[in-house]
């Protein structure tokens, strides 16, 4: 665990949606409110120049929290704090417009992420001059060739439109963008899973490199243990909502407690062809707007007990991870 | 897993000036081709010179609005000018027929007035009236849009209401409308000066619904995406965002109907100056025109509606195909 | 040695464009047994999925077989007419999409669509048709079939989807089925479910299938050989362990050192290839692979390698020959 001060600290973060139908609807039809419990009670720290990887699969609630914790979601409950500031209750709307500098996102589809009628060099330039970190039109076109390069493009790409770049080349635009307002936090949500194997390690690679350089800390979002394994020192596992495991990297592959990580880690396809056998994954994704009672995890899970159709299991210690599991904790497995 | 092998430049692990070769040029790096180059290359232009019939739309329109614009150089006279009107010359017939004049090309009207320079002088009120309602639709319609889409809930459902409203009046409904206030409040003095601004105000409520409904859609789906994400996390006002962020992104389908609604707004001009609610009698545009004629027509003076009903009718046409092949050259470039 | 079931020779196809033609697959040629998954891996533009497009006959236009042959069971199909190609689709080749929610008509009942196939290939009473439906729906996994099968395509998740989508390409029993990208919108558990399902489907019935995706682990789990795309044509092909564990072109070497591995320890840097992918108008000369690979010499910018053997495998590569020997 890094001993390094706090950088983002989120506590009990939690978001409901309502998806209810119109009220009209619902009271023809007789229908009560139907609310989505998207996060339930998420706590973590990354510290600077740390890495934390959230994983999972669909409808666990990794993106949600990528946007409750960079600012573009507010939590229903719960508080995320930036160097101790709470980023959804600043004091001013100038110390607002301050952490919003430290902080940047980077997103999954590098076709959506560029505005398709600004040329590169506005798109790179918009957080500059949002923060108005330089003094005149000069001072930004040279920041943004010296950003251009520090990605591995031309500075003369500027002046060209996104649509005459590939996707690992907008994803670079990007990461360029994000860096424009020297932040000292990037939330990266599945940066690469749109992107071919080549270009994905191109990028990562990158963005490894930066992380050295430029001392970032990134929240990583993925669905893909491999890439996550590689970039990330610490590894949470989301299910339904909530974390049920968080381990440092090395030890959330080479022993997981929680099931639901065994059997993700299991799922994963066997590329050195060792010859492992797996075993057969039951069920799918329950409908997160009806979740089972008590555990989550419990009609999937093969050591569910009484215990687990009863109670939810909170994040508790188990070796230096975390886990949220009854029978982890009653040292059944 | 074999070990990835040494032949492949494993890049340091810190950055280089130049970090990553930008992609290898494989094409021979020619120098950038002109704009105008790259205009005459396009796949746009092509479409365009494919089809013969877009062509000669895009040549009368030129033509119609070239003429129209010229009018005050070459009409042979001034049929806005009441003193050079004679009662002698009315109901000339055209030139090449029995009775007409080489002075008057196409005929003259009741009142003396050269059909062909009343034509050229109509057919550029009839445009700038159009092209000024059109400019306010897309004024009134892209912001409601703009706004309606970004903001979503109670201003969304409020806007859309009042352009459900606007949709349940006929446009002929909403001008006589507009008409009649605007005669009530300005009484008699400046009536006519006023006249232009009030069509233009007529057609531009009767048209704005279309340019709002099509904004919000668009609307709808740009806010979801990354890059309105990005500009929001960086705290930029829903203002900025919506004008300058998504604005450019809407332009597109905007444009196309604006071509269409031009052919539509000219016409809706003519039906109202026909109902002898436009422009008024002494300067007519192509609508007053055919009103005025119809009354002659049963008394065989057929040149009076004919020839500014054929150039309506070409003006009409030629912008809707203009309109057409836009939408259609448009339509894969935008997604 | 038995026929074939599928026999690909020197396939192109080219899009003809005003400014010349754009080849997209250029001399691909493969053959698939009975009962073997071929998979086909590449990167996106390596023309992967046209080549699926071609042998089933579903290329868009502009899009069309240029040169080359496709043959079914030793008889050619890819020169057929519209009307017999469309009995063949569906009888004797079996597609699976990538997107299960838009393979299914969200209109129909997914008994009636399986019913429906059935029937268009097969004469047989709709109750016969019926209890077949049910039948199927419980081999690809789908509980309480009998019941289900009245039910609409929304009704079900991801994951169940595609194994309808799986009954109903194999509910003719064809001899071919092409799956392409088959599990890349579902999750990873469901991956490994629907992957296990479509092998051991396939296996029963002896159905060759052409398995095409850009994940290499999809393969490593699914396929028996495999044939690695590049730019239009076969970089490398042959059988799944060796092409894993010892590949011999330059670019299957990249591709296998790019992608983070699960197993064994965190690598501090991933291989990389420089640039990217080249567009179809922009296709080097000589080997399509020699800008970006640490080991072009000479021949490889001036001509296009033949496959050569090396052990069970074929790669497309001058190095293999100069290694043999061969004068450059």
């Amino acid at each position: 665990m890094s001993s390094a001060p706090a950088l983002v600290e989120a506590h009990n973060l939690t978001r409901v949606f309502d998806v209810s139908k119109p009220w009209l609807n619902r009271l023809l039809e007789g229908e009560r409110r139907r609310l989505l419990a998207a996060v339930t009670g998420v706590s973590f720290t990354i510290g600077k120049r740390e890495t934390l990887a959230l994983v999972g699969e669909s409808g666990s609630g990794k993106s949600t929290v990528a946007r409750m914790i960079v600012g573009l979601l507010p939590p229903t409950g719960g508080k995320v704090a930036i160097d101790g500031i709470d980023i959804w209750a600043p004091a001013s709307a100038a110390q607002r417009q301050r952490l919003r500098r430290r902080l940047q996102m980077i997103f999954q589809d590098p076709y959506a992420s560029l505005n398709p009628r600004w040329r590169v060099d506005r798109i790179i330039a918009d957080p500059i001059r949002a923060f108005r970190l330089a003094a005149d039109r000069a001072e930004i076109e040279a920041r943004v060739g010296e950003l251009l390069r520090l990605v591995g493009l031309d500075p003369a790409d500027g002046r060209k439109y996104p649509h005459e770049f590939s996707g690992g080349q907008r994803q670079r635009i990007c990461i360029a963008r994000a860096l424009s307002s020297n932040p000292e936090f990037i939330v990266c949500d599945e940066p690469t899973s749109a992107l071919d194997v080549s270009v994905q390690a191109q990028i990562l690679n990158l963005m490894r490199d930066l992380q050295d350089r430029l001392g970032l800390s990134y929240f990583f979002i993925s669905h893909n243990l491999a890439v996550v394994k590689h970039m990330a020192a610490r590894i949470g596992v989301m299910y339904l909502g909530r974390i049920v495991e968080l381990a440092p990297t090395a030890e959330l592959f080479a022993a997981p407690r929680h099931p639901y990580s065994r059997m993700l880690l299991d799922a994963v396809p066997d590329l050195a062809m060792t010859g492992r056998r797996r075993k057969p994954i039951e069920g799918e994704i329950p409908n997160p707007i009806d979740p089972p009672a008590g555990c989550p995890f419990h009609p999937r899970c093969p050591s569910a007990f009484d215990r687990c159709r009863a109670e939810t299991p909170q994040l508790l210690p188990a070796g230096s991870a975390m886990t949220a599991c009854h029978a982890v904790a009653a040292h059944k497995i | 897993m074999q070990d990835a092998p040494e032949q492949f430049e494993t890049p340091p692990a810190s950055l280089p000036r130049t970090a990553q070769q930008p992609p290898a040029r494989l094409t021979p790096a020619a120098a950038e081709p002109s704009r105008l180059r790259r205009f005459l290359d396009s796949d746009l232009l092509h479409s365009f010179l494919r089809s013969k019939l877009v062509v000669l739309a895009a040549i009368l329109t030129t033509l119609l609005v070239g003429a129209a614009f010229l009018a005050p150089v070459i009409a042979p006279h001034n049929p806005y000018d009441l003193k050079s009107l004679s009662l002698l010359d009315s109901n000339l017939p055209p030139m090449w027929e029995q009775g007409g004049e080489p002075g008057y090309p196409l005929g003259t009207d009741d009142q003396g007035r050269d059909i062909l320079s009343t034509i050229l002088y109509g057919t550029r009120a009839s445009i700038l009236i159009g092209l000024a309602s059109v400019l306010l639709a897309i004024a009134i319609g892209l912001s409601a849009g703009l706004c309606a889409g970004y903001a979503g809930g109670r201003i969304d459902a409020l806007i859309m209401r009042i352009a459900d409203v606007q949709l349940t009046f006929p446009a002929i409904l909403t001008a006589l409308l507009i008409d009649g206030v605007a005669i009530a409040i300005f009484k008699t003095y400046d009536l006519d000066a006023a006249k232009f601004g009030i069509l233009v105000v007529a057609i531009g409520l009767s048209f704005w619904v279309q340019y709002a409904r099509t904004v919000r859609g668009v609307t709808l789906v740009e806010r979801n995406k990354e890059y309105v994400q990005a500009a929001r996390l960086i705290g930029i006002s829903p203002f900025k965002i919506m004008f300058q962020h998504i604005l450019p992104n809407v332009l597109s389908p905007v444009l196309v109907i604006a071509t269409i609604n031009l052919a539509l707004a000219i016409i809706t001009e003519a039906t109202l100056s026909f109902l002898g609610v436009g422009l008024p009698a002494t300067e007519p545009s192509l609508g007053t025109m055919i009103q005025i004629g119809n009354r002659y027509l049963f008394s065989g003076s057929w040149w009076m509606v004919a020839f500014p009903g054929l150039t309506l009718a070409v003006l009409a046409l030629a912008v809707n195909l203009l309109g057409d092949w836009l939408r259609d050259a448009l339509n894969p470039k935008l997604r | 040695m038995t026929q074939p079931v599928l026999s690909v020779r020197d396939l192109v196809v080219g899009f003809p464009t005003r400014r010349g033609v754009l080849t997209a697959v250029d001399g691909v040629s493969f053959d698939i047994a009975a009962g073997e998954v071929l998979g086909v891996v590449g990167e996106s533009g390596a023309g992967k999925s046209l080549t699926g497009a071609a042998v089933i006959g579903l290329l868009e236009p502009p899009g069309q077989i240029l040169g080359g042959s496709v043959h079914l069971e030793g008889k050619r199909i890819d020169t057929l007419e519209p009307e017999a190609m469309r009995r063949i689709r569906g009888r004797r080749i079996g597609m699976v999409f990538q997107d299960p929610l838009t393979s299914l008509n969200p209109l129909y009942r997914i008994g009636e669509q399986i019913v429906e196939t059935i029937r268009t290939h097969a004469k047989v009473s709709s109750a016969t048709a019926s209890e077949r439906a049910i039948d199927l729906l419980e081999e690809v996994g789908i509980k309480g079939a009998r019941s289900r099968i009245h039910a609409y395509p929304h009704e079900f998740s991801g994951g169940m989807r595609q194994r309808v989508v799986l009954a109903l390409a194999l509910c003719a029993e064809p001899q071919l089925l092409i799956a392409d990208e088959p599990t890349t919108a579902l999750d990873v558990s469901i991956q490994a479910q629907i992957i296990a399902l479509l092998k051991r489907l396939c296996r029963q019935r002896r159905t060759a299938v052409m398995l095409i995706t850009h994940d290499m682990g999809v393969i490593a789990e699914t396929a028996d050989r495999v044939a690695v795309m590049y730019a239009g044509r076969i970089a490398e092909i042959g059988p799944i362990g060796d092409v894993l564990r010892q590949p011999r072109h330059p670019y299957t070497q990249g591709l296998m050192g790019a992608i983070p591995a699960v197993a064994g320890a965190t690598a501090t840097r991933l291989t990389q290839i420089p640039g990217s992918m080249p567009r179809l108008n922009a296709i080097p000369a000589g080997c399509a692979f020699n800008p970006r690979c640490p080991r072009a010499f000479d021949r490889c910018r001036r001509l296009r390698p033949e496959p050569i053997t090396a052990g069970r495998t074929e790669a497309a590569c001058w190095l293999l020959a100069h290694d043999a020997g061969v004068a450059s």
